[in-house]
């Protein structure tokens, strides 16, 4: 397998391509641009499409078009952005197109700046757009994950026909670390609902207009028992030192690297500290916390931005235990401070 | 024995939902007609709009699909750049394609998008109950201008087939009527053009159809059919305003 040194953008795109994707639709917007040149170079390689469109919202739109003719297709931006495509989310979770969307996160409201944050997290797992639907939320925390997760998404969008985000920090898409280059095994998914031409078959109809209210609500109820399988096949987390732990960081993408040093150093100092690491925001990965809960008294979120994961933690725990923040936003803490606000609270929780 | 008129496949035996009077059935009808004479059923694809149009899909025998309001040519676009031997066309109003969808037509327009667009122009938002497009006359009144199109605060009508005959992308448009049967063949035959152009993949194609909305207007069908004529047709006059060889 080679190994090689790559951008966290240019190892999600070069994924993205290497799991079949064929088209990509995007508008230019920092820190996430080098996907979108990436794939203006390679696209081209594998007759695949290259489009900059005039906005986010048609960039969007377009996934919607080229998913809908069954093709691996994909967009990538950032909150700003994010933002203007939750129109065409909406349409594209209803109507079921199976399709990557990246956010190489930066630190809002409005424009904010450029900086990596995690502030984007309700917008994501909360469905984002108009309507009751959720897209499935990948976070990588390393550049290796750019590339797996890209493989993965699209992957679980085909399985599950379903919108798949991965969120990066702007941080994680612009370092570079060695990386083993995939080789992805791709399953053939059939898809006779894909509007190609009706040649040979009854004409295929991709709407989201449900006028009846019995069709509608059969719609919303059908989304749900698909958002239920999710939830009880894809729930993931990576769980360090919890077995024991008494106070228990839950931490995802790059602050998990972080949050894993503080953890460390706790344990050094004999404070019984684990770290729980959702892969996947959506579905929130509850069942690792309330198992965690069995030894731990307290959870700490590190989230970069000002409390918004603390909340599924919360609503994951039920009072079984306390939950408690730390948040930065713009600045990703380094192993000192986290550590110092972990002996704060060991030492206030009298752990 | 031989047939000289029938439905056309391309068109499913149903009751259209469009009011009294509105042209938007014959339209349906002579895309149609097009698309069984130039045998191009099975590798149709369809873009609907959000406006009287959003139902489409229910009376087109070919693939479809439904888009957000305006972004049906972005959406064509991105099926274009899939399947580009398919025939994909858009179909649009005027508050869809030429006020929140302003952006996709011209930009579609403008890269040459090969796809090709029908544009309904009848100056007025239907579904929604009547208000004011951005192709309504001046002095008309609509539910969203009471006292009737002022321009000192709301501007003058978008003549869109002018505009998108600027962009070079722009491979054949045209402005036609359907107010008289004369008009609904020459209609007929600009939609053929415009599907010809696409299909030699010459760019980009648009027939703006000048249309009723009877129910807004505030008019009986015959009333509407004149108004065509005489307010719409100076204002939007018809014609080919690019045709690219």
């Amino acid at each position: 397998m080679e190994k090689v040194l790559m951008k966290g953008n240019e190892a999600l795109a070069e994924g993205a391509l290497r799991a079949g994707c064929k088209a990509y639709f995007g508008y230019p917007i920092t820190p996430s641009s080098e996907i979108a040149e990436y794939m203006a170079r390679k696209l081209p390689d594998s007759d695949g499409v290259f489009l900059q469109a005039e906005s986010e919202i048609a960039a969007i739109n377009m996934v919607y078009g080229a998913a809908s003719t069954g093709a691996r297709v994909m967009t990538a931006s950032s909150g700003p952005g994010i933002s203007l495509k939750q129109e065409g989310i909406s349409y594209i979770a209803e109507a079921e197109l199976p399709c990557l969307i990246i956010n190489i996160s930066r630190g809002g409201p409005g424009l904010g700046g450029i900086q990596p944050a995690q502030s984007d997290y309700f917008q994501a797992t909360r469905g984002g757009g108009h309507g009751d639907y959720h897209v499935m939320v990948l976070a990588p925390a390393s550049v290796q994950e750019m590339m797996d997760f890209a493989i993965e998404g699209f992957e679980l969008a085909d399985k599950y026909r379903i919108p798949v985000m991965i969120m990066a920090e702007g941080t994680l898409g612009q370092m570079m670390e060695p990386i083993i280059l995939r080789e992805p095994v791709t399953k053939f998914y059939d898809k006779p609902w894909a509007t190609t031409g009706c040649k040979g078959r009854k004409p295929n109809v991709i709407t989201t207009l449900h006028l009846p209210p019995e069709e509608l609500e059969q719609r919303n109820k059908h989304l749900k028992n698909k958002y239920d399988e999710i939830k009880s096949k894809e729930k993931r987390a990576e769980a360090f030192m919890v077995e024991d732990a008494e106070l228990v960081l839950v931490a995802f993408g790059l602050m998990s690297r972080v949050a894993k040093k503080a953890v460390i150093e706790a344990r050094k100092n004999g404070i019984k500290a684990g770290l729980i690491r959702p892969i996947t925001l959506w579905p929130f990965p509850d069942q690792h916390i309330i198992e965690a809960a069995e030894t731990a008294k307290i959870f700490v979120s590190l989230e970069i931005n000002m409390g918004q994961m603390v909340e599924d933690i919360k609503l994951a725990l039920n009072g079984r235990a306390k939950a408690d923040f730390y948040g930065r936003i713009g600045v990703i803490p380094n192993p000192e401070e986290i550590t110092k606000v972990v002996f704060g609270i060991a030492e206030r929780e009298g752990l | 024995m031989k047939v000289v008129a029938k439905r056309p496949e391309s068109l499913y035996y149903k009751k259209f939902h469009y009011c009294p009077g509105c042209t938007h059935g014959i339209i349906h009808r002579i895309i149609a007609e097009c698309i069984d004479e130039m045998e191009l059923r099975e590798k149709t694809i369809g873009v609907c709009p959000v406006g009287c149009g959003v139902l489409a899909y229910e009376y087109f025998n070919c693939d479809m699909l439904e888009a957000a309001h305006g972004r049906a040519p972005a959406i064509a676009t991105g099926i274009k750049r899939m399947l580009q031997d398919n025939f994909v066309f858009t179909y649009q109003g005027d508050g869809d394609l030429a006020s929140i969808g302003m952006a996709e037509i011209v930009h579609a327009s403008a890269r040459g998008e090969n796809i090709t667009v029908i544009f309904i122009n009848n100056t007025i938002y239907g579904m929604t109950g009547g208000q004011m497009a951005p192709t309504t006359l001046i002095g008309q009144v609509t539910t969203t201008s009471p006292y009737g199109r002022r321009p000192e605060l709301t501007g003058y009508p978008i003549r869109m087939a002018e505009l998108l005959a600027t962009n070079e992308g722009s491979a054949y448009i045209c402005r036609t009527s359907v107010h008289n049967p004369a008009h609904v063949l020459k209609t007929k035959k600009a939609i053929k053009k415009a599907i010809q152009t696409q299909m030699e993949k010459k760019g980009f194609s648009m027939v703006e159809i000048l249309s009723t909305c009877p129910t807004n207007w505030g008019m009986n069908p015959i009333e509407a059919l004149e108004r065509v004529e005489r307010e719409m047709i100076p204002y939007f006059p018809l014609g080919e305003f690019k045709v690219k060889e």
